[in-house]
Parts: structure tokens; sequence; C-alpha cells
């Protein structure tokens, strides 16, 4: 293609082989080990502090090591893992319902969409149990039976009650057990927290990487920050469509520096997006809010059988109604799984069949629920959605069914790792949503908090040390003319965007570019969409090279300043996704392309062609490279999936 | 609909800020009040003029970091509801709105509506966990937790510390924050065995924070956005006198 | 705060419980007043039960006002900047006022023992007979006297409503039931000590008690 060059194949030189259940067991016992009274002399940096950075943040200053710890919020708490609602599944089996290591891991790779790598996935699964060993004796108030021991419940259509959760808010007691491990290690000394400071730059001496540049965000003062190892937990990209469930701060900016300075980016193109989001309402829309998928349990999904019918949804007959979901998938109906659902969505919202504001929008109807099961039983089950609901957009779900559309979720893709969590750059290490490694083309429901704590308490700090054991390393120092560089870059690429001084906000070329990545590169894909994309893309960055307008200055805060460097780092991003999109010829997890689609309009993977990770090198000003790392099934054998 | 609004511009520390007024006009009642916020912002940049810094993030009402004080309510007039949840159809057309930062000593101003909340972070260091390093946890069954005990300690852990209740407090105490962590902990079989040392600690870390003292004037619960009680003050009470009655009356020792 | 306010707490009850003896009569009341000069007696002199109970009072008060004094200026060094537009959302009148109606009530205590306890501000003023003081004081003439003290106890009702409140708290009530009940209970208490005051001169102003 004349979009990109193919290089050599990459391979995953740290992935043990041998029986599955033992590979962890026996990477563990080969990794060499660092003496604790060496630790100490040993300095890691931790980019994030959300499940995956948080966790690892302090667990390695648990064993010793002095962490510097990093987050553009204002404390570590807010990272945005703490909106996660759901759950986190574990194979603890408590339910003696069949579940086991090997089921979830199974279930993993299966809901993956055959994308993903055994090995990683069955370690996931098996630290699962761990994790929620560790949680509650941090403290972590789960919800319980009458009996004392913790509850359970199926979530996202497993089969199995694997699920641990605490109310709707598990992500945010998660990671405050994290956060609160994490500031017992502040208190002794052992962390050097900075909070409201943003990675700019990668520093790479000698091929390892060994500092970052960070910014200050109040006095905007940038320091280099010099460790032995660097370890990235900065999160996901779902911000490069502007309007996600991310919150407003996410960014690509500390992945993509480091993916410029050569660490590869992995399947870009996967993109989770949630069916049960609260609509669009207007231009003004800052944010997308997502509703619990547990909802479409008692909801039903329609819209009008006639385009532009724009009665109240009260006025509309029954049988001029189409519940679509029950009408092409009368077995699961309703619970067809999250791309299936939005997917769906979108076809009859383009069909002009969409209700609410700009027809964007399904109706989500809980009146034949309401009738058969009471308003009481309702409210018990949904009261605080349908308070959130009505708190948001001013309309009452009781009486008036809810509007839904999908959104932007979650990204499965990240930096390339291997087995060890490591990316193609010796000594920088990238965890949690950060990293492309676990979740193949589609995570299922509450595994990302699984994914995240593993690799922070228990992954990475055996693997890291491993790392670690190979030095020591060269004594560096800011001094280094590979960290007197990188800083530079970053002081140029400030002045840069405080010089232009054009006349548009960072916000309007967001938006812009977010309305671009939804409409080409969102729920559905397709060569000429994918191809026109790439050049109002590129058309569109020029353009906020020259035009946009960063006021104030450098120093201290300058929210303006901030945005405009993550959002020119998502305009180059968003098109490494779309040619990510492009080149894969097939439909797969979050990655559904128009032409690559079975006669009854659902997902074709093609496993000859495309069983392999995507791992893209920066091309410079030139194409990126890609390098595939090809995909064994050795224990579950890939299949269609089929919801009819 | 068309507001004045008159906010607080502080450009930094150092400065000494004054309330400044602007005019926003068509406003649509379901913009969310930091959207209102956007839009003031995104014509200021057009005129040349700096826009208003306001802290947000997940713009979901859960992560905290948004707090502004609304008409002198913390988070607005709408109970239960964080600033970034509060819509524009809370008030009417020609409505004149104050918005000011946090004002405490402990939550100096950084600039305009963004404070310094590191306070909070501070008294968790002090003593808001349970240490259990990682790998050294029993298996998660071993000890039972009565549910009722779960559920109590699972309301005053929903706490965001986003800081309404110490901007609201008429003493600018940070209690019902300190006591909510306190409480979580304290109900939990996980938590006893630091439950002393804990309280005198965190509240140790309050009070040096400059943090005023508590008076049960109940400000905060009234504004908290996750609605922590105030009875979580009690326990905090009853275990601060417990644990100076135990230890002798000498912190931390 | 809790402990010195539950010290004053425990004799504003027998000083109520002493007033209300006006209404069994003068005899009986200023034979009251009288045993209270001899309480302890023989062991004590006459007289020093009396100041003993003053002493102890005395340093109640002076660390309940002491601790309040710690608590508002901690509060005022704890918000140096106040609100442009500050709006009391729940905080009921009895915990916003806690301050000032200490004020009042410490005011109100001095001109109290000037006019009923040395006399010097009493129309009668004679110390052995205490009913006549009470009398005169609260005649219908002086109905600004009654208004003062009416004030007072007000104030004092509120002081005591979240102060009850408050000290329950401070010594670890903690349970949302038990808050409902302390709420209560503060209210009750409150009430019943206000009326208990007020009841005295009102019967004098409307000749109840002559």
């Amino acid at each position: 293609m004349d979009l990109y060059t193919e290089g050599d194949p990459i391979a995953d030189a740290k992935a043990p082989d041998g029986p599955i259940e033992t590979r962890w067991e026996r990477r563990r016992f080969e990794a060499k080990l660092v003496n604790p009274a060496n630790r100490r002399k040993l300095t890691v940096i931790v980019v994030g502090t959300g499940l995956a950075g948080g966790s690892a943040a302090a667990t390695l200053a648990e064993q010793g090591y002095q962490v510097k710890s990093y987050c553009y919020q204002d404390s570590p708490r807010r990272a945005h893992s703490i909106a996660a609602q759901g759950g986190i599944n574990a194979a603890k089996n408590y339910r003696n319902d069949g579940d086991s290591v090997h089921r979830l891991f199974y279930d993993t790779v299966k809901g993956g969409d055959f994308r993903s790598r055994e090995s990683n996935v069955h370690r996931l699964a098996e630290v699962s149990v761990n994790i929620i060993d560790q949680c509650v004796a941090q403290g972590v108030p789960f919800a319980r039976e009458y009996g004392g021991l913790l509850d359970t419940r199926s979530f996202g259509g497993a089969q199995v009650q694997r699920t641990f959760y605490a109310r709707g808010q598990t992500g945010q007691q998660l990671l405050l057990g994290a956060y609160q491990a994490l500031e017992r290690q502040i208190g002794l000394g052992n962390v050097e927290m900075n909070a409201r400071h943003e990675m700019l730059e990668l520093v790479i001496v000698d091929g390892r990487a060994r500092g970052i540049v960070v910014r200050d965000l109040v006095t905007g003062e940038i320091t280099t920050e010099m460790a032995d190892a660097v370890v990235l937990a900065s999160g996901g990209y779902g911000n490069v469509f502007y309007l996600s469930t991310n919150a407003k701060g996410c960014n690509v900016t500390a992945s993509w520096r480091a993916h410029r300075k050569g660490a590869y980016f992995a399947n870009p193109c996967y993109t989770q997006i949630h069916p049960t989001c609260i609509p669009v309402s207007g231009d003004h829309q800052s944010k997308l809010t997502l509703m619990s998928e547990s909802l479409r349990n008692d909801g039903r999904v329609w819209v009008p059988k006639a385009k532009g019918d724009n009665r109240a949804p009260r006025d509309i007959p029954e049988d001029e109604r189409d519940y679509y979901l029950e009408r092409i998938y009368p077995s699961f109906g309703n619970l067809v799984p999250r791309d299936i659902a939005s997917r769906a969505a979108k076809n009859v919202c383009d069909e002009g069949r969409g209700v609410g504001p700009g027809g964007l929008g399904v109706y989500l109807d809980f009146a034949d629920a309401i009738n058969r099961l009471g308003r009481k039983a309702i409210e018990a089950k949904y009261g605080n959605l349908f308070e959130m609901y009505e708190r948001i957009t001013g309309e009452d779900p009781y009486q008036v069914p809810m509007r839904i559309y999908p959104a932007v979720h979650y990204t499965m893709g990240g930096l390339w790792v291997d087995y060890d969590l490591q990316s193609t750059i010796p000594g920088l290490f990238v965890i949690g949503e950060a990293n492309f490694s676990d979740h193949g083309a589609n995570r299922l429901g509450a595994s990302a908090l699984m994914q995240g704590l593993a690799d922070g308490y228990f992954v990475l700090p055996n693997t890291l040390a491993n790392y670690l054991a190979s030095g020591p390393f060269d004594k560096v120092d800011a001094s280094h003319p590979a960290a007197v560089e990188a800083r530079a870059t970053v002081e140029d690429r400030l002045q840069r965007l405080l010089a232009i001084n054009g006349d548009r906000t960072v916000d309007s070329f967001h938006r812009e570019l977010g309305q671009i990545m939804w409409e080409h590169c969102g729920m559905e894909r397709s060569e000429a969409g994918l191809r026109k994309a790439i050049d109002e893309i590129r058309t569109l960055r020029d353009e906020f090279w020259q035009r946009v307008r960063v006021p104030g200055d450098g120093e201290g805060l300058n929210q303006s300043l901030e945005k405009a460097g993550r959002v020119a780092d998502f305009f180059e991003l968003a098109e490494l996704m779309c040619i990510d999109a492009l080149h894969r010829e097939e439909s797969c997890g979050g990655h559904f392309r128009a032409e690559h689609q079975t006669p009854d309009g659902e997902a074709q993977r093609d496993d000859e062609r495309f069983a392999y990770v995507a791992a893209w090198e920066y091309g410079g000003t030139g194409q990126p490279v890609l390098h595939k790392e090809d995909l064994k099934f050795e224990y579950v054998h890939p299949t269609q999936r089929s919801y009819k | 609909m068309n507001l004045t609004l008159r906010i607080w511009r502080q450009k930094g520390p150092e400065d000494k800020g004054r309330m400044v007024t602007y005019k926003v006009d068509d406003v649509s009642p379901d913009m969310s009040f930091l959207e209102m916020l956007d839009v003031l912002n995104e014509r200021l940049i057009l005129q040349g003029e700096e826009p208003v810094a306001f802290d947000h993030d997940c713009r979901e009402g859960i992560c905290g970091m948004c707090g502004l004080m609304i008409n002198g309510n913390a988070h607005g007039p709408q109970r239960g509801t964080t600033a970034c949840q509060l819509h524009m159809r809370q008030f009417s057309d020609g409505d004149t709105i104050d918005i000011e930062p946090w004002r405490a000593r402990a939550f100096p101003v950084i600039k305009d509506l963004v404070v310094n909340r590191n306070a909070f972070d501070k008294i968790i260091a002090a003593g808001g966990y349970i240490t259990a390093p990682t790998g050294s946890a029993p298996e998660a069954h071993a000890t039972p937790v009565a549910k009722a005990d779960a559920d109590a300690a699972f309301e005053s852990a929903a706490c965001i510390g986003c800081g309404a209740c110490v901007a609201a407090c008429p003493n600018g105490s940070g209690m019902l924050f300190t006591a909510a962590k306190v409480t979580q902990l304290s109900l939990l079989p996980q938590g006893q065995p630091e439950r002393y040392t804990r309280v005198i600690g965190m509240v140790d870390a309050h009070d040096e924070a400059g943090f005023g003292g508590c008076t049960n004037a109940g400000e905060c619960t009234a504004v908290c956005p996750k609605g922590i009680p105030l009875n979580t003050i009690g326990r905090l009470n009853r275990d601060y006198l417990a644990a100076t009655a135990k230890r002798g009356g000498t912190p931390g020792s | 705060m809790a402990v010195t306010g539950i010290l004053l707490v425990l004799f504003l009850i027998a000083h109520m419980l002493g007033n209300l003896k006006i209404f069994t009569g003068a005899e009986a009341f200023n034979h009251y007043a009288h045993w209270l000069r001899d309480l302890g007696t023989p062991l004590l002199a006459p007289g020093w039960y009396l100041w003993i109970q003053r002493t102890v009072l005395l340093v109640a008060v002076l660390a309940h006002i002491g601790a309040a004094t710690v608590l508002a200026l901690r509060a005022r060094a704890a918000r140096p900047v106040q609100y442009a537009h500050r709006k009391k959302v729940q905080g009921s009148y009895a915990a916003r006022t806690m301050r000032w109606g200490g004020v009042i009530i410490l005011l109100f205590v001095i001109y109290h023992i000037l006019d009923l306890t040395t006399g010097t501000l009493n129309p009668v003023g004679d110390a052995t007979r205490p009913h006549s003081n009470v009398v005169a004081d609260f005649a219908p003439e002086r109905w600004y006297v009654t208004l003062f003290y009416t004030l007072a106890v007000v104030s004092l009702g509120f002081h005591l409503r979240h102060g009850t409140f408050s000290a329950l708290r401070s010594l670890g009530q903690q349970t949302p039931a038990g808050e409902r009940r302390a709420r209560t209970f503060a209210l009750v208490f409150a009430v019943v000590l206000t009326a208990g005051y007020l009841v005295v001169p009102f019967a004098v102003l409307t000749g109840l008690v002559r």
C-alpha cells in the first residue's frame, strides 16, 4: 500500500513455551533478581497513577526501589480508572458454577476475537485471583452476601458469576485501594509524588529509556528526570474522538512521545464502542456519559419504523415501532454483545430513523418492564441510573423512554510490549490500557480493571526486576546530551504552539478531528472512508499548526497550552489509526470493515491473512513501518461468533 | 438563555484576585455548568483574553477534580451533584451567577478557580490506609465481613475527595473527609490493627494542614455530592478519644 | 467544649429546678436559697459550698470560652479570604449562632450576677429575701428586664440545642439512628430548659407569682 511500508516481522522474545499453565511460574523463576540492598540505589519513573500506575508505584516502593510518580491531575486519586462502574473479573469460582482459570482464559481469548496472545491472557487469568485477595486486604469494600462472604455477579453476557463489584463504583474503590497503598509509600518517603506534572518527552541514553522530560503544570517549569527504568501507565487514547467516555484530560502524549522515540504502537485501530451512553445534546457537548450495560436486561431498544417520524415516543403506536435488536437477533435480542448493539444502532440512525436532537439516538424503553414488574422493582434495580439520566437530560425515564447512543469507551491498542511488558525500547515498560497486550480486538466487560491491577501489582514488579538486574547502568544526569536534546525539543514545541497565535481555538480543532474519526474510523470503517479521513486529518493538522491560538505563555498554569500539546499528538495518532484500520482488511472485535461482513451483516474475520499483531514503527515524516507478530493458538481454536 | 457571570479571577498565588463580570448569551439548558464555562472560554480566547482556569476531569461526578462555589453553594444549587453534573436547566434566563474557588488556607488558590488540594493527600498518607504490601494478602474469604459493616464502609468509601465539605464549612474544617476514611477502615476487620494510630495520625495531619476545627455545624454533609453522613465524624471522635486514652494522650506513641 | 459544656448544663438543670421552687411560695423559695448557702455544713463553713461551686463554674466558663476562642481563631485562620457570595445551605440556625449566642449569654450572665447574686442592679437587692428580689425584678413596669432576660434565655435554648447534639457527637455518638435520637433529645432538652427558665419571669409579669 502507498501509506506504509512493511518491515521485518517482530516476535515476543520473552514468551516462554511449554504447557501454558506453567509459563508464568517458569518466567518468574528464570527472572533475575535484584538484591534488596541494591534496590534502594535504583530509581524507577512511573507515569500515571491509575490502577496500573498506582499499584505498580506502590508495589515497587514496597520492594525497596526509589520511585518517582507523575500524574497530570491534582492528585493520584483522580486517574480515570476511578470511573469504571461494573466490576472486576477473577477466576475464584466461589459460586461453584464451573469457573476456572482456564475458563477465564478461554473466554478472554475468544472475547478478544482471537487477536490476543494466549500466554499473556493465561497469566492474566492466573493472577486475577490474587488481585481480589490483595484488594480485600487493603479494605476495598466489595459487595458482600449476608454470610459475610464476597458477592459476585455475571457481567457482559458471561455464563459464570465471576465479577466482583462495589455497587456501581468498583473502579473508584479499587483505585482508592491502590492510591492509599501509594500514599503510604509517599508518607514513608519511598515515592516522590509529582501531581500536576505532564510527561512531554522520553529520554533515551545508549538505546535505553533513562528518563523523561516533564512540565510542572502549575509553574510551567520544564525539568528532566532521570532513572534506571521508565514505566508508562498513561491510559488509553479514546479522546482522539473528542467525544468519549474518557476524562477530559486523558491523552496519548506519553505513549506517542515514546512511539516517536522508537516504541512500536500495536493495533491502534481496535477501539471499543459502548452501546449505552447518553446521546449528544448539542454542539456544546464536551463528553459522553456511560449508562451501565445492565439496563439492557429490562429495557427494550427501538426506533420508529418510518424515517423522520418525530412524534413523541408515546404517540407512536406499537405497530409503527421497530424493535430492531429483537427482530434481527431473535435469540439474544436486546442482550447482544457491545459491538453488535452499537453497530445496529448506527445502522438505524444512518437510515434516518434515529431519535432525539440530530437523529443520533435510539430509545431504550422501560414501559413494558414497568408494567410487568412494577415501578418499585425497576426503581430498586436501576434507581440511581435513572436519576443520573434525569439529571443530565432533564427527562424522566419512568415516563419517557431513555435515549441512548454508542460512544467510544476503551482502546484495546497501545504500545507494543513483550511478555515482560517491555516495549521495543529497552527499559521502557508499558502497563494497563496504555499497552496492547491482553484484550485482542475486543475487551470483555470487567476485564479492564483486572488487567490494570494484574500488570501493576503482580506482573511488572517481577519482570522489571529482571531488567534492572542486568544493570547497573551508567550513571547519567540531566546534563547528558540526550537529555539536553530531549528537553530542547519540548521547549521548542511549546514555543511553537504559543507563537502561532492564530484564529481558532484548540477545542475547535479537537472537535473537528473527533468528527472525522467518528465518521470514518468509528463503528464502521471502509476503504474509501479511511482514505478520505487520512486526507482530511492531514489537511486539518496543517491548519492546526498555522491557525491555532494558544493564549498566555508557558509560565504558570496554562490549560490551553496543555490541551494544544495533547491535540497535536492526537492528530498524528489519528492518522496511524486510520492506516492501521485501512490495512486490516477484515472485521474483528472493535474493528468493523464494511467490505468484510457475512451476507447477514456480521463481522468476518480473516485468520489466514490477519492473525497477527500489527506493530507500527514510527516512520518520521515519511511512512510508518509495519512489523507483524504472528499469533498462534494452541489452546483456544478460532471460531466465528454468532448471536442470531 | 442569557446569563451574567461574576467569576473570581486571580492570575496566580500571589495575585490578590477580584470578581470579574462576564455576559454569556445563548446558553442551552442542556449544557452542563462546565460546558457553559467552556463556551465562555472559547469566546475569551478568540477575543485575545485569558480563559478562566478551572479544574475538571471525568465530568461524570466521580473523579472529584471539579469544585466551584456557585452562588455561595459548593457545587451549586442541586443536592448530591458535582459541578460537572450540574446542568444549566437549574438556572433561569437573566440570572446572575457568582463563581468562586474553594476558599480555605489549606487549599491555596493556584489560578482563578483552581486550588491546591494536596492537603487531602497528606491526610491519607498519614494513616488513611491499611498496611498490606502486595503479595502479603490472605485468601479473600479468610475473613468474612458482616454485610451491614461492608455496606456502611462502602457508604463512607464513596467520598470523592473534592473538598466541598471544607469549602462549605464555616470553620474551614476537613473533618468530614477525614472521618469518611477513618470510618470506612475502622468498620472493617482488616482495618483493626492500625485503627488507633490511624485516627491520631490523620487528625494530626488534618490540623497541621491548617484546616479549622469541627463544630458539627453540618454544612459539609449538606453539600457533599456523595452524601457522606455526619455521623462518620462521631465515629472519628470515638476512635480518637479511645486512641488518646489508650496511648496516654501521646499521639502516635 | 463538650466536657465544660456538660458541667455548665448540669448547673443549668439544678438552677432551673431551684427557680421553679418559686411556685411553692415565697417562704419555700427563700428557704431553698438559704439552704444553698448552708449546704455542706457542718463539714464546710456556711457559704463555702457556694464558693466552691462558683469556682468550678467560673473555671468551666473560662475553659468553655477559651475552647470556643481557639475554635473561632482556627476557623478564621482556616479561611483567610472570605467568599464574596455566601449563602448558608443547611446548618441549623442554632449551629450558626453558637458564637454570637455565646456572647449574648455571657453578657447576660454578668448582668444576672450583678442583679440577683450581688444585688447591685436589683431594685430590692436584699440577699436575705431572694423572693422579693425576683418579684421586683420582673415587675411589669420593668418590662425591658424581662425582655432582655427572655432574649438571653432563648439564645441559651438555641445554644443548648446545637451544643447538646454537638457534645454527644464529640463524645463519640456515631450511628444514624443515634444521630436522630441525639437531635431529638437536644431539641426537647433545649425546649424544656428554655420553658423552665421563662415561666418564672412571665409568672411574675402576669402576677401569678407576687
